[in-house]
């Protein structure tokens, strides 16, 4: 008997989740509640669709001449459902993928730590450096996100920064500098995605019946998103 | 010129001559220059021009006094100082030429829609001259004309010219024409058989007819002060020589597409030699085929309204293949399939001439990452599978139309439209009676009356539907064709022809997902009928989820290998016209809304008079895991089965493709690998946003050269009707970043 998890749904042609061409499986539930997220009907930890990781790792496999890339978890959060996302990964990689994690490292990196051991890239999602603005945004707070780095940056593996700019929260310069600063020292970070933040999930929340609180917020402008750039640039970061 | 042409000329072999001449590039885009002052100046002019066309209606003029023919009209120009080509259909740019062969009734028509009325003496000549119409006409069994009425076979050949066959115009370049009568006239003296047969006779007769065309066209070059009976000499000439021929037969016929060939390796032979000669430098060379590309551009056919709502956009489908294999290994890229894609650079996006990539993954790299890259600028291009193709035709192969691969020179087809497979269902479920009309059009079938419908009834009733389909279809087929060969030949074009070709009946299918989804949803959910006072079922209720196609699902997608396969195989059992070859095409052109509006509700929740998906795309909005796993689906779809093409069509945001430029192109280029690899035959390219579009819907003004491709060739999206502007914005677009 496979194991069996919950799925979102899956992406054939994901193109902005890591490098190159990849399919992007979205998982199931998430502890977060983020202001911004985009897909709040990943939230429920009993929604989606039942599968199992052996028919979906051969469907995924079936892909395979179009993946330049790889395959990308996202989510819901990937790492909430660990049996099940080790399984996956594990039948992928045996056959030569490339796996990349996109988190928000809410969760313990203690109790994932195969997974963050043997993923080939972590996109790691900080919502902010800043604790207590972290808590306002998604209801958590960002310890669990920096000891996940601090893994990573530990056993020398691969993370990408993706980070949401959402302005009167996330939109900070000084809060950006001393973001900046203190990630200058992960030797494990190769690229800082800043990501503007945009309101096509909101109709979403609307179906759900969730109260979305951010229907006033404009997304960032081009010249702000180019500022926030820079400030990463000097910091000797790849940034996109 | 210094080629070798022992090959070549021992026989009519083009082909030859290619392989033995082409220099194979493998360098990038950079020696590429920009449009001359001349040729900005020209195309200008001609923007201007195409202007006051859109501003009077999409018609700039229309010479309802002369009958085209290849020599009919004297020299006309653009502007003669500027012009490094030469050439126009009448003696006036955009001015159209009536073309009355193919039927005289379409001429009446059209002229009526643009306010202008038959000339007398035109009519008179009508009097006593009969047309193909006429003779399609005076054939039909009562059964064909309700088929046709109906509209479970439409867009059928016979009011209008047949198109889809490939003159090889590189001939007259390469050999001049009297080398080319020459050959004709020994042709005919051979052609003395021991029985004196229709058939010999038919083609006696048909040579007679090609010779005096080359013998016209020589008279029109002469009209420009060209003479065209030795071969050319340089690129200037090999392109002018060709371009007459194509003139001529754009000319002579009003065919539905008329595609150019596969021409731009063949004058790259003709530019390298040039270029180390002195002859012509790059940038010369450049305007030499931006100023053709311009004449392509500006081809134009009178046509009725009607026959828009089918073909929108006023296309001609003026089709280029560039690139593929060579038989020996090499690839066929050459500068000149760079400078052709070029010209959407130099002149701005068009949706002519219909540039088509015949790709394989071994293509150089460079050339498939400079392709990739015009798509994303301009949505212009389409791709086919050159692997898949060049098994079945050689590697001198052209694509006719959108899909319809040909050798070229040597292979003709006869066109057939194509049968709306979702309407065949409905006869199944209704008895053989047509579900708008009510009137018994199939065989009288019992009706199927049971509350939910089984699966296995269905097919039972569908399989037979299918046999009577096949069968009038390819007779109807058999009807126009024998008639156009008769009123309405293509003598020029055949003139550019063997004498012994391969001749295919190329039959179509509209509706693939409608039906495929359909019988999905009757087997794997509970479908039932909603039937009216007479017991049609006029709409369904459908119980429970199936699976859908598009989302590379076995369980849906080996449906769609089944009913090809199946009518495919029903075609084959039917005799044809001049023993022509059976081929199946799944592609509806813009047609998948007239489709659409002329069928009932189908069991897959579709309501009535909605639009049909173009092609082999699924349904708008049922591919749920985005746009490989709708390719996986659709490249399930066997072109063994369906050798005429299968057409499919990929719209996504540039945003979803990846960040940056680079990145956008790689990806689409490693999409297109993926998919032929899949043995995937056809895919149209768009790369736009949706916002883009809806403001092209009310402010045309500002988007005068915007193309997006549709099911297998381009449009300018201004020119299509409203109903096919929505339709096209409403068709999945893959949009997930």
């Amino acid at each position: 008997m496979s194991i069996t998890g919950r799925i979102h749904s899956l992406e054939s042609f994901g193109a902005v989740d890591g490098p190159g061409v990849r399919f992007v499986v979205f998982f199931q539930g998430c502890p977060l509640r983020c202001l911004f997220c985009h897909n709040p009907d990943s939230w429920d930890t009993n929604g989606g669709m039942l599968m199992e990781a052996d028919r979906l790792a051969e469907n995924i496999l079936s892909y395979k001449n179009y993946l330049s890339g790889g395959v990308t978890f996202s989510g819901g959060e990937p790492l909430l459902q660990s049996v099940f996302c080790e399984a996956l990964m594990d039948q992928l990689q045996e056959n030569g993928m490339h796996i990349a994690i996109d988190t928000s490292g809410a969760i313990p990196p203690e109790n994932v730590k195969n997974i963050l051991d043997k993923a080939d890239l972590l996109l790691l999602d900080i919502k902010s450096i800043d604790p207590t603005m972290c808590k306002t945004i998604t209801r958590m707070d960002n310890h669990n996100a920096l000891k996940t780095l601090q893994y990573r940056e530990k056993i020398g593996k691969p993370v990408w920064i993706r980070h949401v700019i959402l302005p009167d929260y996330t939109l900070d310069y000084p809060m950006l500098e001393q973001m900046a600063e203190k990630l200058q020292k992960f030797s494990c970070i190769e690229k800082i995605e800043l990501l503007p933040f945009h309101k096509m999930g909101e109709y979403k929340w609307e179906a759900l019946k969730e109260p979305y609180q951010l229907e006033k917020i404009e997304p960032p402008s081009k010249e702000d998103m180019e500022k926030i750039k820079e400030i990463f640039r000097k910091h000797h970061f790849e940034v996109s | 010129m210094d080629f070798n042409t022992e090959k070549a000329l021992k026989d009519i072999n083009v082909r030859d001559f290619i392989v033995e001449n082409y220099t194979p590039y493998d360098g990038d885009d950079s020696f590429l220059v920009e449009p001359t002052e001349r040729t900005t100046k020209l195309w200008d002019e001609l923007s201007e021009l195409l202007k006051e066309e859109r501003s009077r209606g999409g018609v700039y003029d229309i010479d309802e006094k002369t009958i085209s023919t290849i020599a009919s009209h004297e020299a006309g120009y653009i502007d003669k100082d500027l012009e490094q080509i030469v050439g126009l259909q009448t003696n006036e740019p955009l001015k159209r030429a009536i073309m009355p062969f193919g039927g005289i009734r379409m001429v009446k028509t059209s002229l009526e829609a643009y306010n202008k009325t038959m000339d007398k003496d035109v009519a008179n000549v009508f009097k006593y001259r009969k047309t193909h119409n006429d003779g399609v006409f005076d054939a039909y069994t009562d059964e064909m004309k309700k088929a046709r009425h109906t509209g479970i076979i439409t867009g059928l050949p016979d009011a209008y010219g047949r198109g889809r066959i490939i003159g090889d115009y590189r001939r007259i370049a390469l050999y001049g024409v009297d080398y080319l009568i020459e050959q004709k006239q020994q042709e005919k003296k051979d052609l003395v058989m021991d029985i004196m047969d229709s058939p010999t006779i038919r083609l006696r007769e048909e040579t007679s007819e090609q010779i005096k065309a080359l013998n016209e066209l020589k008279e029109m070059a002469a009209k420009y002060g060209f003479d065209i009976s030795k071969p050319a000499k340089n690129t200037k000439e090999a392109i002018q020589w060709l371009y007459f021929g194509y003139l001529g037969a754009v000319k002579e016929q009003n065919g539905a597409a008329m595609s150019i060939g596969r021409i731009s390796t063949f004058l790259d032979i003709y530019a390298e030699q040039d270029l180390k000669d002195g002859t012509f430098t790059e940038s010369e060379i450049q305007e030499l085929v931006d100023h053709f590309v311009m004449k392509l551009r500006i081809v134009r056919f009178l046509r009725t309204p009607a026959y828009d709502e089918l073909f929108s956009g006023d296309p001609t489908w003026i089709t280029e293949s560039i690139g593929g294999m060579c038989l020996d290994g090499r690839h066929m890229v050459t500068k000149m399939s760079y400078r052709f894609l070029h010209t959407l650079v130099n002149l701005g996006p068009a949706p002519e001439p219909n540039m088509t990539i015949l790709w394989s993954p071994r293509l150089p790299e460079n050339f498939k990452k400079f392709c990739a890259k015009i798509s994303i600028q301009t949505s212009s291009i389409q791709y086919e599978n050159d692997d898949l193709m060049m098994e079945k035709f050689g590697d001198d192969y052209g694509i006719a139309c959108c899909v319809s691969a040909m050798r070229i020179g040597k292979q003709m087809q006869f066109f057939g439209a194509r049968a709306n497979l979702a309407k065949a269902l409905l006869y199944a479920i209704n008895g053989g009676k047509d579900e708008r009309y009510g009137d018994q059009v199939g065989p009288e079938l019992a009706p199927i009356t049971s509350e939910y419908l089984d699966y296995e009834e269905v097919m039972r009733k569908f399989d037979s539907v299918c046999d009577w389909l096949a069968n009038l279809y390819i007779n109807t087929l058999n009807i126009i064709h024998y008639m156009h060969d008769k009123y309405c030949y293509e003598r020029l074009q055949m003139a550019l022809h063997d004498k012994d070709i391969l001749r295919t009946s190329a039959c179509g299918v509209a509706g693939l997902s409608v039906i495929v989804d359909s019988l999905s949803a009757i087997k794997y959910a509970k479908v039932k009928p909603i039937r009216n006072e007479a017991g049609l079922a006029v709409d369904f209720e459908i119980e429970g989820d199936y699976p859908k196609f598009g989302n590379n699902d076995d369980r849906v997608d080996i449906i769609a290998e089944e009913v090809i396969r199946g009518f495919m195989k029903k075609l084959r059992k039917v005799r044809t016209y001049r023993d022509s070859i059976p081929t199946l095409s799944v592609l509806t052109i813009t047609s998948n809304v007239v489709y659409g509006k002329k069928t009932g509700s189908t069991p897959d929740g579709r309501k009535a008079g909605e639009p049909f998906a173009p092609g082999a795309n699924p349904m708008h909005g049922r591919d749920e895991n985005g746009c490989i796993a709708s390719m996986k689906s659709v490249a399930k779809i066997p072109y063994d089965y369906s050798e005429d093409g299968i057409s499919y069509t990929f719209s996504i945001v540039p945003g979803a493709l990846g960040k940056a430029d680079d990145e956008k192109t790689a990806n689409l280029v490693q999409l297109m690998d993926g998919y032929f690899m899949d043995e995937g035959h056809h895919i149209n390219v768009n790369v736009l946003n949706r916002e883009v579009l809806l403001d092209a819907m009310d402010h045309p003004e500002k988007y005068p050269q915007l193309t997006i491709r549709v099911s297998g060739y381009a449009v300018n999206f201004i020119k299509l009707t409203r109903e096919q502007q929505m339709d096209v914005i409403n068709r999945t677009f893959h949009t997930r970043f």
